[in-house]
């Protein structure tokens, strides 16, 4: 009888054993298209290795609150997570919550991505997608009021002049403060002017005022109703339903505005074109909006760096372009099966902003959302006035400050 | 001294104990902890420990501007909310306070709103008030009105939400009201009659000051609740356009996890703790005063 049982509470120890043994991770993915097309991958990745990946989605700002509060905590258990470099990668680095990622290949990457992929020497992510600022626009409308697609920012202004109907705004992006900054950094940079300049703010420059006015004033002439509570989120079923004729916004939302089961415009009468040139230049954003990273604190950190690989692999990155996700891969966007089934004005498109774009999308520091905000009233307030805001300056002096004062306070003032 | 005997004698320590634990992990615990980091400078962006730096956070958050305008709004928002509340849910109340055929399909619908998710609530209510194409405006329009800019205007931006929070908990106000109508005696009722009273004087006379505890109750409960209210705003604006519609809760969420200045963020909280212990503790006297 003792024999019998401690046989059977020999074999469940070791049942037991084995199973804590058993490989597993646990991976953070964003509410993203690449995220989507991941999670069905994986279960081929699980049968290849035989690792057990637990995943969890998350929308983008609720990623970023679940992986700071873990991780401040001491408390996470994440192995592998995707990331926004521009957004959260200097705090994470700070914080020192991303793994070096000595053992990874990187030479497939653009330089302009792994400009704020590196800290210091080493590489902490890999760069996953990325994005930069188009112009999209309706091409029926185009037609029936004889207009060709704007190159300049004096032709934008009077094609959402001509476009503008009781039905149909001539033109819309991103009102809603915090969230336009990113959408105005394109204007900014096409006027000549910049967020930041050598760790310093410098957005009350005449540049950038001209273009945050020219921005305010587009808008409010020729924007839908309520602009400045809207985001992408909210423009995009305005687009969709018909209702705009010009959008600008990141290159990210192609997909969506031709998807058939969710927009009443014909995916034909959708045209992309490169974001307009500005008076002085023509530089569109060219970010990295999304990356993948080791956690720090991970216990499986060679299963970790496996599992990476994999995901951020050359054929994974082609599987994404060919789904119209915009890749960071070089190999994927110069594969001759891949231009040939992906959208041609997209390609240019992109093709234009890798090699003429601007790395960054907002002022690039850890205190980033603050700062997002204070640029955000500036931006509201040329909308509300139509550009022509007498204490316009003033009011971007006084921001320029308490952004250089969030500069100081995380000690990246004149650092850059 | 056997084990049955420690529980005999303690038992007046040991049957409490689950709920002081309770009490003390899950409530007091957190309130403690946020009262610590309100006096540290615990900020996630700068990389840095945290530090302990006595009242610098709360020098910080008492000069934004921001912070007095959030608590200005707070009040506004909820007196605005529990105002509206309690004089729709009162009347509502009074209506259904009769036999009629689908009473309790009437009530089940009145509940409705308040076990739906915020979140939810919000996402439909923002499509409801979407200027171009959004309900609201049409169903304006069909009035013959202009158009509102709803929740895209700092002007009507308060006012639309307290609209949302009206829909969803005018409710809760007209059930406990209810509950206390049917607790009520038809006595004075019948005499009132016999004597001749109008429904007024019935209403203002008698009604009233008997259902004057219960209608208190609700407008506490409510009132506390709206100061804390956080997941609508939040799904709806998240505090905007610009801080048009940022309250105290919103702010301080703000604080936490956009601007990772989790000791500031501590400060409005702790502010916000004791707004609502403040307006506690006079409702409960005034109730205590006047006997209520």
């Amino acid at each position: 009888m003792k024999v019998k049982v401690f046989a059977v509470l020999l074999a469940l120890i070791l049942i037991l054993g084995a199973g804590a043994q058993a490989k597993e991770i646990r991976v953070l993915l964003a509410n993203h298209p690449y995220g989507e097309l991941l999670r069905a991958a994986i279960p081929e990745y699980e049968k290849a290795t035989g690792v057990k990946v637990n995943v969890e989605s998350l929308q983008e700002s609720q990623l970023t609150t679940k992986l700071t509060t873990e991780f401040a905590t001491n408390s996470s258990s994440a192995d592998v997570f995707m990331t926004r470099p521009l957004q959260e990668g200097k705090m994470f680095y700070k914080n020192g919550w991303y793994e070096p990622l000595t053992a990874y290949d990187f030479s497939d990457y653009p330089e302009s991505a792994m400009g704020v992929a590196r800290f210091g020497a080493k590489p902490y992510l890999v760069p996953l997608v990325t994005e930069w600022q188009v112009l999209y626009y309706r091409k029926d409308l185009f037609r029936k009021a004889g207009l060709s697609v704007p190159k300049t920012f004096a032709e934008l202004e009077a094609a959402a002049k001509a476009l503008d109907s009781h039905e149909v705004a001539g033109f819309a992006s991103r009102g809603r403060g915090a969230a336009a900054v990113t959408q105005v950094s394109s204007y900014i940079y096409n006027y000549g002017g910049a967020y930041l300049d050598k760790g310093k703010a410098v957005f009350d420059s005449k540049e950038a005022l001209d273009a945050i006015r020219f921005y305010g004033k587009l808008l409010a002439l020729h924007g839908p109703k309520g602009v400045t509570s809207m985001s992408w989120e909210n423009i995009m079923p305005l687009f969709q339903a018909g209702k705009v004729a010009m959008w600008t916004d990141a290159s990210v939302f192609y997909g969506q505005i031709v998807d058939p089961a969710k927009s009443q415009v014909a995916a034909a009468d959708v045209g992309i074109a490169n974001l307009p040139a500005g008076p002085k230049a023509s530089n569109p954003f060219y970010v990295v909006s999304w990356g993948m990273a080791v956690a720090r604190q991970s216990k499986n950190k060679a299963l970790a760096l496996d599992f990476i690989k994999w995901a951020t692999s050359a054929d994974l990155a082609k599987k994404g372009l060919i789904a119209n996700i915009t890749m960071a891969r070089n190999s994927a966007w110069a594969d001759p099966e891949v231009r040939a089934k992906a959208n041609a004005e997209l390609v240019a498109s992109q093709a234009f902003a890798a090699k003429n774009g601007n790395p960054f999308d907002r002022p690039y520091m850890s205190a980033v959302g603050n700062a997002r905000d204070l640029i955000g009233e500036v931006i509201i307030e040329s909308i509300n006035t139509a550009g022509t805001s007498q204490t316009l300056a003033n009011l971007a002096r006084q921001k320029v400050k308490a952004v250089n004062e969030l500069l100081e306070d995380t000690g990246e003032f004149g650092v850059y | 001294m056997n084990k049955g005997s420690f529980v005999e004698r303690n038992i007046r320590v040991l049957f409490p104990l689950p709920a002081v634990v309770f009490v003390i992990v899950m409530m007091l615990f957190p309130v403690l902890y946020t009262l610590f980091l309100s006096f540290t400078n615990w900020n996630l962006t700068s990389g840095m420990p945290l530090r302990f730096s006595w009242f610098r956070s709360y020098a910080r958050v008492l000069g934004e501007p921001r912070f007095l305008d959030a608590i200005g709004r707070t009040f506004s928002f909820t007196a605005l909310a529990v105002a509206a509340e309690t004089i729709l849910g009162l009347a509502l109340a009074l209506l259904l306070n009769r036999e009629f055929k689908g009473k309790a399909v009437m009530k089940l619908i009145l509940l409705l709103p308040l076990v739906a998710t915020p979140v939810a609530i919000g996402i439909v209510w923002n499509l409801f008030f979407d200027p171009t194409i959004g309900l609201a405006n049409f169903v304006l329009s069909l009035l013959g009105m202009q158009p509102s800019a709803w929740v895209s205007s700092p002007q009507t931006v308060i006012p639309s939400l307290v609209l949302v929070d009206i829909w969803q908990w005018t409710p809760m106000i007209t059930l406990i009201v209810l509950a206390g109508l049917a607790a009520l005696s038809p006595e004075p009722y019948e005499s009132a009659r016999v004597d001749g009273a109008s429904s007024f004087q019935i209403f203002s006379k008698i009604t009233l000051p008997m259902i004057a505890p219960t209608l208190l109750t609700a407008m506490i409960l409510r009132s506390v609740d709206a100061l804390k209210t956080f997941d609508i705003i939040y799904a709806m604006t998240g505090g905007g356009p610009g801080y048009a519609s940022e309250t105290m809760n919103v702010m301080a969420f703000k604080y936490s996890f956009e601007y990772f200045r989790m000791g500031q963020s501590s400060v409005i909280l702790v502010f916000l703790f004791l707004l609502v212990l403040f307006l506690s503790m006079v409702i409960m006297r005034l109730r205590a005063r006047f006997e209520l």
